[in-house]
């Protein structure tokens, strides 16, 4: 009974239920819905919230109440820049990519500068370089939207590559793999633990912890540039408040993947079920027909049943 | 350095100190600034995010966040006006019984936020974030869309005056109040505790989820009044009223000069950081900028103006 019930709380184990008893109401309610095309699109939607949360995981397990409320002005940003760096050619798509990635990259190192030279609170530098990052955005732009998709990055995000599958899927999982191996195979991620857990423990241990801070910022700031280029993929065109959307579900992704705001623990498998859950549960209500308002009350609730099954901080003890 | 233990402890000098320097730049920029009406105005402005400031310095003592404030004030706007329409008369008593149940709303949703926050113990950011989601699913269930007047006795006697002094100056001088009177309570000693370490206070036997339960309520009951006043400016209702708020607000906590990891700050802090965040947003409107730059360079020195705050609390 105590292994069940352990095993329940487990937050992969959590996650992965969630999936299936979503996938089983979408398909109560409209038949149809848990099959391999809606499936595949679905899988689009969470690989987009899968790779801009990818860099949040790690900030957040970096610890020192790490996180990045700046990602949403950064995927803009990215989308912006692809978009006019492309402007609909598709020999453009990498000078695209390199573009968005390594401006967005560039801000992020200046967070994490921000956060270990300055020593400003994670939440108030990326707040505020949000605001800044939205001030660039209505000047770059100036207030219209422009840019647009190369056709085949909108193939590439949208159309079955291979096995029915779009080509940014391929990405995900590559980007998984990666995260994957940096978290759990080299001597960094033991350091980002490390240092997430104790950070004292860990710069006493050699851990060059705010040249690694820094790094995590960067990348953060870097998956969310690369996010945007997805984004304009997915729809073709952008509009300089297009990132917003993402900024807390991309951190309600990494806990409900089992990741502690706290800092230290979690990978990012965890946040890959957590992206998937959270794109269902939005599909699953938008296919329940409900008006606007209903929508809302059942996603704000299902969130707090969610966090209530795990997520939930140390009881205090004398 | 004699400044800087001079300063130790009392932030919000600095704070004042760059809210002169900004309102003599916007005095040389704006030569109209000192006339009534235009202070009046302006005063209009910032009052509801002074009132959002001060209730979010409550729960940052106590160490945690409200991100749900602004949806706070998108609700308790729509349920105000929509009880003084249900009551149908345009008179006194039933703007007062719309008052009365949109402060009752706020205290209700802060209640909600500290009953998850700290009996239930999820994470503050989280948690009052999917509560912002659920406060403004119901003010759209509540008033599907923007509408509903306010009757004039309302709007009216915000804009009017009282004493030979605006409305708006009387709430103000009531906020700075009601600052004073929590400051000089023990509550804002225990909020502070809790908040500073808070494995210790629970072992020194404070009773730190109803100190943590209180901080949200202060919240909503500020963020309520901050819907009340805003009502009054807009005379309407409008479910997605608030927006930015919340950000807003812990900007201004932050600039203030209260610590983020809860522990240390005052509420006059807020105060003066929400009134430099307005004022910022003034110098730049005249100082002539091309439109395009505006965002950037409010954006630019808010951030500045962040950091230093950070920098400055921790010497």
């Amino acid at each position: 009974m105590e292994r069940f019930r352990r095993l329940l709380t487990e937050p992969l184990v959590l996650a992965s239920l969630a999936i299936l008893v979503l996938l089983g109401v979408g398909e109560f309610l409209s038949p149809g819905f848990a099959r391999g095309g809606q499936i595949a699109r679905i899988l689009t939607v969470s690989a987009i919230l899968g790779l801009v949360s990818a860099g949040q995981a790690l900030v957040v397990i970096g610890g020192r109440e790490g996180i990045d409320l700046s990602v949403g002005a950064l995927i803009s940003l990215g989308a912006l820049v692809a978009g006019n760096v492309m402007s609909g050619e598709n020999g453009a798509i990498f000078s695209a990519i390199l573009a968005a990635g390594g401006l967005a990259f560039v801000i992020g190192l200046v967070n994490g500068m921000g956060v270990t030279l300055v020593r400003i609170p994670p939440l108030v530098m990326t707040l505020g370089m949000m605001g800044v990052i939205q001030g660039g955005l209505v000047v770059l732009s100036r207030g219209i939207p422009s840019g647009n998709a190369a056709p085949a990055l909108m193939t590439f995000i949208n159309r079955p590559l291979v096995f029915g599958l779009p080509g940014v899927l391929f990405v995900w999982a590559l980007v998984a793999l990666a995260m994957w191996f940096i978290l759990r195979r080299t001597a960094l991620g033991y350091a980002i633990y490390a240092m997430g857990a104790n950070e004292r423990a860990a710069r006493l241990c050699g851990v060059r912890t705010g040249l690694v801070r820094t790094l995590l910022y960067g990348l953060s700031g870097l998956m969310a540039g690369l996010t945007g280029v997805c984004v304009i993929g997915y729809t073709g065109n952008s509009f300089i408040s297009v990132g917003d959307q993402y900024v807390l579900p991309s951190v309600i992704a990494v806990v409900i993947g089992g990741v502690s705001l706290a800092g230290g623990t979690g990978g990012y498998f965890g946040v890959v079920l957590g992206a998937i859950a959270l794109t269902l549960l939005q599909s699953v209500l938008t296919t329940l027909q409900l008006e606007f308002w209903g929508r809302q009350l059942i996603f704000g609730a299902v969130l707090l049943g969610l966090m209530l099954l795990y997520g939930r901080t140390k009881r205090l003890r004398v | 350095m004699t400044l800087a233990n001079a300063l130790k402890g009392r932030v919000w000098l600095v704070t004042l100190a760059a809210l002169i320097v900004l309102v003599i730049v916007n005095a040389y920029l704006q030569s109209n600034l000192f006339t009534p009406r235009v202070l009046k105005s302006n005063l209009t402005v910032f009052l509801p995010l002074v009132l959002i400031a001060v209730g979010q310095t409550y729960v940052i003592l106590a160490g945690d966040i409200d991100l749900s404030v602004g949806a706070i004030v998108a609700l308790v706007n729509v349920v105000t006006v929509t009880v003084i329409a249900g009551i149908g008369t345009e008179d006194a008593a039933a703007v007062l019984a719309g008052i009365l149940a949109g402060l009752a709303t706020g205290v209700a949703c802060g209640l909600f936020n500290g009953f998850l926050v700290a009996a239930l113990r999820l994470q503050p950011i989280v948690a009052t974030f999917a509560t912002g989601i659920l406060f403004s699913g119901i003010a759209l269930r509540v008033l599907p869309t923007a509408g509903l007047p306010v009757p004039a006795p309302y709007w009216r006697t915000y804009a009017g005056g009282l004493f030979a002094l605006p409305v708006v100056l009387w709430i103000f001088i009531a906020v700075l109040i009601a600052v004073g009177i929590l400051g000089a309570r023990p509550f804002l000693r225990h909020l502070t505790a809790v908040g500073g370490h808070r494995a210790a206070a629970f072992q020194t036997g404070l009773a730190v989820t109803r100190v943590r339960i209180g901080g949200y309520v202060l919240a909503a009951l500020f963020s309520a009044v901050a819907s009340l006043c805003l009502t009054g400016e807009t005379a309407s209702g409008d479910p997605l009223m608030g927006g930015s708020l919340a950000l807003g607000s812990v900007s201004a906590v932050v600039l203030g000069g209260t610590a983020l990891s809860g522990g240390s700050g005052s509420a006059f802090g807020s105060v003066l950081g929400a009134l430099v965040i307005g004022m910022i947003g003034n110098v730049i409107f005249f100082a002539g900028l091309p439109f395009e730059y505006q965002t950037l360079v409010k954006g630019v020195i808010t951030l500045a103006a962040l950091a230093g705050g950070v920098v400055i609390a921790r010497r």
